[in-house]
C-alpha cells in the first residue's frame, strides 16, 4: 500500500516540477468550450440547449492530450522495466499512475465543468448532476484510456492511434453522462443514468489495469 | 553449491531465434560474466534472468526451485540495471534514490547514504538529476542496488559511461555484495573491473537449420 501511495505521490511531484500536461489540458478545456458560443453563434437557447454535450465532448477529448504520455515517458527512461520487476504487482502499479492521471486532469475537470456551464448559459438546476457525472465518467475515460496508451506505446504516431483506438471505447461514459444531466435539466431522476456510470467505472477498476498490465508486459518483450 | 542456474534455455526475438541449449550455473558469492558479440543475446538472455521476457524453452532455478513457480519471490529478490538508467531528471539524486527505496517497501536512509557513498556522490545528493552527466547518472543507477539490497543483481552493460574511478567503485560494490554470498550476472564489452566465470554466448547461437526452424 505504501508503495502504490509512493507511486501516485511520485506521478503528481513530476507532474509539479515540469510543469505538466495538466495545465495544458485544462486551459484546452476551457478554450474548446469556450470556442463553442463564437462558432454556433450567441443565441442562448441554443447554446443552452447543446450545453451538456459540449463540456463532456470536450472533457473527454481534454482528457486524451494527456494520456499520450502516461507511459512514454516510463518506457523511454528504462523505469518501465524497474515498474515491471517491483514487488508491486504490474496492475496496481497501472491503477496507481491511472490515478494520478486522473487527480491531474479529471478531477481539475469536473471542478472548471460549472463555471463554463454558466458561460454556456446551462440551467443551474443540471450542475449538481454534472459534477457528479463527471465525477462518476472521468475517472473511467482515464481507466480505459491507460489501455489504449500501453496498447498503442512503441507505436509510431501513437498518439493519433491512441486517439482512434480509444474515442469508440468512451462512448457509453458519454451517452450515460450526458443522459443523466439532461434528466436532471428536464426535471426526471438522474439516478438511473448515474448508476450505470458507476457501474461502468466498477467494472473499469478491475478490468482495465488488468488489461493494461498485459499490454506493459508485451511491449517489455 | 549452485543457486541460480539454466537448463537448456532458448530465446527467440521476432522471428530470429537468438540462442538455444544454453545452460549456465552460478555459485552463491560468485559473478558470471556474458560475452559475445553484438546481438548475441546478452541483454535477452538478462532479460529473460530477470523475468521480463519469457525463454522459449527451457527452465530457470533458484536453489533448484523453478523459479517460474514463484514469480512474485523472484522479482524481490533480484535486482536488475538496463540500459537505460531510470533517473527521473526532475527528481534530486536523493529523491530518485528515496523514491525506488519506498517502492520496494523499504524506509533505510542509512541504506541510501552507503549508496550514495558507495558511487562517490555523497556530495551530489541534492543536485537535480537532470544536471548529471551520463557517468553520474549511471552511478545513481548503480546506487538504487546498495539503497534496496538484493540476492541476485543482473547487470546489463553496468560500466557504460564509468570513468576509471566509476569502475573502481563498482568493483568493489560488487566485491561486497559478493562477500555477502549475493550472486552477479553482468554483462560487459570492456573490462568491467570483475572477475568471474566467463559465459560466451556465441558458443550457444542457433545453427543454420535451427534458426529456420
Amino acid at each position: 500500500m505504501s508503495a502504490f501511495l509512493a507511486l501516485v505521490r511520485r506521478d503528481l511531484q513530476l507532474a509539479m516540477r515540469q510543469g505538466s500536461d495538466a495545465a495544458l489540458v485544462l486551459i484546452f478545456y476551457l478554450l474548446a468550450v469556450l470556442l463553442f458560443p463564437f462558432g454556433v453563434g450567441p443565441e442562448p437557447n441554443i447554446l443552452a440547449r447543446i450545453s451538456t454535450g459540449v463540456l463532456w465532448v470536450t472533457a473527454l477529448l481534454a482528457a486524451l492530450l494527456a494520456l499520450e504520455r502516461l507511459f512514454v515517458s516510463e518506457y523511454e527512461d528504462g523505469s518501465l522495466d524497474q515498474l515491471a520487476l517491483l514487488p508491486l504487482p504490474l496492475s496496481l502499479v497501472v491503477l496507481a499512475k491511472v490515478l494520478a492521471h486522473w487527480l491531474l486532469t479529471g478531477l481539475p475537470l469536473t471542478l472548471l465543468a460549472p463555471f463554463l456551464a454558466i458561460a454556456l448559459g446551462m440551467d443551474q438546476a443540471g450542475y449538481p448532476v454534472l459534477v457528479l457525472a463527471l465525477a462518476l465518467g472521468t475517472p473511467s475515460l482515464s481507466l480505459i484510456g491507460g489501455l489504449g496508451a500501453a496498447l498503442t506505446l512503441g507505436a509510431r504516431r501513437g498518439g493519433a492511434l491512441l486517439a482512434l483506438l480509444i474515442l469508440p471505447l468512451y462512448i457509453p461514459t458519454l451517452i450515460f453522462g450526458v443522459a443523466a444531466v439532461d434528466a436532471s435539466l428536464s426535471g426526471l431522476a438522474a439516478l438511473p443514468h448515474l448508476a450505470i456510470l458507476g457501474a461502468l467505472l466498477l467494472a473499469a477498476i478491475p478490468l482495465c489495469p488488468w488489461a493494461t498490465a498485459a499490454a506493459l508486459r508485451q511491449a517489455l518483450e | 553449491m549452485t543457486l541460480f542456474a539454466g537448463h537448456d534455455l532458448a530465446c527467440r526475438r521476432g522471428e530470429r531465434l537468438v540462442f538455444t541449449g544454453l545452460s549456465f550455473r552460478v555459485a552463491a558469492g560468485s559473478a558470471l560474466l556474458l560475452r559475445g558479440p553484438n546481438g548475441s543475446g546478452k541483454s535477452s538472455l538478462l532479460r529473460c534472468m530477470a523475468g521480463l521476457l519469457a525463454p522459449v524453452a527451457g527452465t530457470q532455478t533458484w536453489n533448484d526451485r523453478p523459479i517460474a513457480l514463484d514469480a512474485d519471490a523472484h522479482r524481490g529478490r533480484l535486482r536488475y540495471l538496463g540500459h537505460q538508467d531510470a533517473v527521473k531528471p526532475a527528481l534530486t539524486v536523493l529523491e530518485n534514490l528515496v523514491l525506488w527505496q519506498q517502492l520496494h517497501g523499504r524506509h533505510d536512509v542509512a541504506a541510501i547514504g552507503r549508496g550514495l557513498a558507495g558511487v562517490g556522490l555523497d556530495r551530489l545528493a541534492e543536485l537535480p538529476a537532470r544536471l548529471l552527466s551520463a557517468g553520474q547518472r549511471r552511478r545513481v543507477a548503480l546506487a538504487r542496488l546498495l539503497a534496496s539490497p538484493a540476492p541476485l543483481w543482473l547487470l546489463d552493460e553496468p560500466t557504460t559511461a564509468l570513468d576509471d574511478d566509476g569502475v573502481a567503485c563498482f568493483a568493489r560494490m560488487v566485491g561486497d555484495h559478493r562477500a555477502t554470498g549475493g550472486v552477479v550476472v553482468l554483462s560487459s564489452h570492456g573490462d568491467p573491473g570483475v572477475a568471474g566465470d566467463v559465459l560466451a554466448l556465441a558458443d550457444f547461437a542457433p545453427t543454420a537449420a535451427e534458426a529456420e526452424s
